[in-house]
């Protein structure tokens, strides 16, 4: 667990200093990624850096599982936090094997373990050990040079780890493939990882927690759904922008915001007899489906009014369908590629678990708005 | 054809004048890459004393060394050194001071900040930041500047023969004096390899120093 | 020969703080007092008409040849700069390097032994000591402009010859002069070793006062020769700074 108690930095003249980080309380609990999020200058960076007391903090404590760091060596301090930085800085001068061993060398550990540790990193994130061991950081491609950067702070197996912008010199499509990766890789560890971004959507997407910083001053502290839902004020609305709502789509899993109280009907069911069960079930629309169990078709409950006749004459065939395991961006964007107004959602073998209309969808994200 | 006969009939006294020669450059240099490089890492705490001390090490090196070794006459001689051997060593390491503390402490203050930063991070102290990281990256430049310093004090050295420091300068000056052809280029031949053939061996020494990961990043 | 190869680099870092003249000034001071407590200065200064005679002989000597050098080596660096010649550029600059590396009294000898004694070898000696730092900082400063620059000035419908002069040269001219600078160092080092092939200059009072062990003789040489050299850096240092426009001027 970190805890920022007080937190306080200012530089320049005491009688008349500039204050980077103003009296910053936060608390994280283990193995909870806490993204330090805000415009430059915000003093998010400054916070970070006086967790591992790169910066000294000018007043207030930084408690990691309970224990003042005020009171350790700043060097060994350091040693048993991990570090990640924009800049990825692995040495070039060293192998990558050197380049992972740095911290574990520097508590000396035994050798052979340590490079044996180097190793298995490697092959966590699917770089083969021998072939890239010996190699030098210049003969890595910018991708594999950021996931040998977060090995390196891996190495020593600290509890807690500090990301400055780690993923913020790649291009955007390995962004985020290496931020999937970070994010699998999250839920064996379970690190306890302070992350700084800038980036809105890469907060939303790492962050149990997000911390909103202004002119040095935690504005907010919340989770990614809490704050999109209620910022608390308006510089917090401006910064999380005028969509943020669409941004919530992605945190709200279809298994929580759809309807499983969908009916279905046989193909030789009159179109008659599938609207009266609608109506009386309060449904937009019945489901028919296969042996399985997987949707076939669809017949809604508008075009049931419109027709008669048999439901195979009037149902439309399932264009699309999200996993329960999606989000609700994805549905969305189903459904508006297969003009579906009511998509089905469907279990790990393809069979119809509910259904997602877009009022549900309006409903899950204002729910959230006035509750 | 008289010069070739002259070289091959005295190889020995040129072997050892060549000694001579290697021995005074080798020790002075070996003497200011001692005092340099620390020089070089430690002005790099502040700018204006790196700035002041590069100034002055710059104005050393313009005094010609002719012009130099007359000066340290007064100086030397109270301790009996006034000529010979000893102000040759101690030009040499004045004028090796410019090279060796400019490019180490350019290669210090070049480096990445970010390695910096990632290293001091990690939890290095200074002084494993200096010889993990730090030196390893500035050694091509630093050997640059050793390189250049021998270079220089292979030709200093030389002049050197003229308060009686020994070495090949001594054919030049023989030469000069008596009017001979021979051991004047002889002189000038035997100088001059000597300083190329240092230049080629110590640029194969900077290769051997320099990490892999690193090279061909610095070409000086 | 006491000058620097090593100036060749761009000599970015030679700054000139507030501390440092002062010092040198102390010293200097310190010095002056104690060549006239010892009695030093007074019998210095019996060689007052000979100084001011070879002063005068040590700049000509230099003005000759480092003039030369630089009328000769910049024309040459900018040849081999061109891309008709790019093939031979580069080992041609190797050549140079290793020619870099032979010291000048080796040169003087060489001189001498081709030309015998006098101003015509003296010149011909230092010019030769000095121009290879002009021909490779010019090279080296044109094929440093940026290649974006040459294409917009193509591109704008400039001819070969405008390019060179309007946008090439400009940018490089920083280089340029970092190389005559230490050029002319090199050669103002080098001018107190053409009296042993001759040719007269500030050397006569200095080695003749050391093989004679005349002290004071010798220091009548030694002084104005150092103060010469550190000067004609200085006046140079300062011609660049100056010379060379702000917005390519690194010292500035």
């Amino acid at each position: 667990m970190i805890r920022l108690e007080n937190l306080t930095k200012h530089f320049g003249p005491a009688h008349n200093p500039f204050v980077a980080v103003d009296n910053v309380n936060l608390d994280l609990p283990t193995g909870e990624i806490c993204v330090l999020l805000g415009p430059s200058g915000c003093g998010k960076t400054t916070t970070m850096k006086m967790i591992n007391r790169l910066i000294q903090p000018t007043s207030g404590k930084v408690f990691i599982d309970g224990k003042d760091t005020g009171t350790v060596d700043a060097i060994e301090l350091r040693r048993s936090i991990g570090y990640v930085i924009q800049q990825i800085g692995l040495f070039p001068n060293k192998t990558i094997e050197e380049n992972i061993c740095v911290v574990p060398d520097l508590l000396g550990w035994d050798r052979r373990k340590s490079r044996m540790r180097a190793k298995e990193l490697l092959e966590l994130v699917g770089l083969q050990p021998d072939l890239f061991l010996k190699r030098y950081p210049k003969e890595l491609s910018g991708g594999q040079q950021q996931r040998v950067g977060v090995l390196r702070a891996l190495a020593a197996d600290p509890p807690v780890m500090l990301m400055d912008e780690p993923f913020g010199a790649i291009d955007p499509i390995n962004r985020e493939v290496i931020q999937e990766e970070f994010l699998k890789m999250q839920k064996t560890i379970r690190k306890t990882i302070i992350f700084v971004s800038h980036d809105l959507d890469e907060a939303v997407k790492m962050a149990d927690r997000i911390a909103i910083f202004r002119g040095g001053k935690l504005e907010q502290y919340a989770t990614p759904d809490d704050l999109l839902a209620r910022p608390a004020n308006s510089f917090i609305e401006d910064f999380l922008g005028s969509d943020r709502a669409l941004k919530r789509l992605r945190l709200i899993p279809v298994r929580n915001a759809m309807q499983t109280d969908f009916i279905t009907v046989q193909n030789s069911d009159s179109v008659e007899s599938a609207l009266e069960r609608m109506r009386s079930s309060g449904s937009a629309a019945a489901f028919v489906l296969d042996a399985e169990g997987v949707p076939q078709s669809l017949l809604s409950a508008q075009v049931a009014g419109a027709r008669s006749g048999a439901v195979a004459d009037h149902a439309e065939p399932v264009k699309g369908a999200v996993p329960v395991s999606g989000d609700l961006r994805h549905a969305v964007s189903l459904m508006f590629a297969h003009d579906m107004p009511l998509l089905p959602c469907v279990d790990e073998g393809g069979r119809l678990a509910g259904v997602m209309s877009y009022r549900s969808i309006v409903h899950n994200l204002g729910h959230g708005e006035t509750a | 054809m008289e010069i070739v006969r002259f070289i091959i009939d005295n190889l020995d006294i040129i072997g050892a004048r060549a000694i001579e020669h290697i021995s005074i450059v080798f020790l002075a240099v070996g003497i200011a890459v001692a005092t340099a490089v620390p020089i070089g890492i430690a002005i790099t705490q502040s700018k204006s004393t790196a700035d002041t001390v590069l100034y002055l090490a710059s104005m050393m090196i313009t005094v010609p060394s002719i012009a130099l070794f007359g000066l340290m006459i007064p100086l030397l001689s109270p301790i009996g050194h006034g000529i010979g051997y000893v102000p040759a060593v101690v030009a040499v390491v004045l004028y090796s001071q410019l090279p060796i503390i400019r490019n180490t402490y350019t290669a210090i203050t070049n480096v990445d900040p970010a390695l910096r930063e990632a290293a001091k991070g990690m939890g290095m102290s200074t002084w494993q930041r200096l010889r993990q990281v730090e030196i390893p990256l500035a050694i091509p430049v630093i050997m640059a500047g050793v390189r250049t310093a021998v270079v220089m004090n292979i030709g200093v050295t030389a002049i050197a023969a003229y308060i009686g420091a020994g070495g090949l300068g001594t054919f030049i000056s023989r030469g000069i004096s008596q009017s001979d052809p021979r051991q004047l280029v002889t002189g000038a031949l035997a100088v001059s390899l000597l300083a190329i053939a240092a230049d080629l061996f110590l640029a194969l020494v900077q290769r051997l120093l320099t990490s892999r990961g690193i090279q061909g990043d610095v070409t000086q | 020969m006491s000058a620097p190869a090593i100036l060749t680099t761009p000599p970015q870092e030679r700054r000139r703080p507030a501390l440092a003249p002062v010092l040198v000034l102390v010293v200097l001071a310190g010095a002056v007092a104690w060549l006239w407590s010892s009695g030093m200065a007074e019998e210095i200064l019996t060689y007052s008409d000979d100084i001011s005679y070879l002063a005068v002989q040590h700049l000509e000597l230099v003005a000759w040849a480092g003039g030369l050098a630089i009328l000769t080596a910049v024309p040459v660096g900018i040849v081999l700069s061109r891309p008709a010649f790019r093939a031979i550029s580069e080992a041609a600059m190797q050549v140079f390097n290793i020619g870099s590396t032979v010291p000048t009294l080796a040169i003087l000898a060489l001189s001498m032994t081709l030309l015998g004694i006098g101003t015509v070898p003296a010149v011909f000696g230092l010019w030769a000591a000095t121009l290879l730092p002009i021909v490779r900082n010019t090279y080296a400063g044109l094929r440093a402009v940026p290649p974006h620059l040459v294409e917009a000035a193509t591109g704008m419908g400039m001819t070969p010859r405008q390019v060179l002069w309007r946008v090439e040269l400009p940018n490089a001219l920083f280089v340029i002069f970092g190389g005559i600078r230490t050029a002319l160092a090199i050669c103002v080092g080098s001018a107190p070793l053409v009296f042993l092939i001759g040719a007269g200059g500030l050397g006569e009072l200095i080695f003749t006062g050391i093989a004679l062990d005349e002290l004071p003789m010798m220091m009548a040489g030694a002084i104005p020769t150092a103060l010469i050299a550190v000067l004609v850096d200085f006046v140079f240092g300062q011609i660049q700074y100056h010379l060379v426009p702000r917005g390519i001027n690194p010292l500035r």
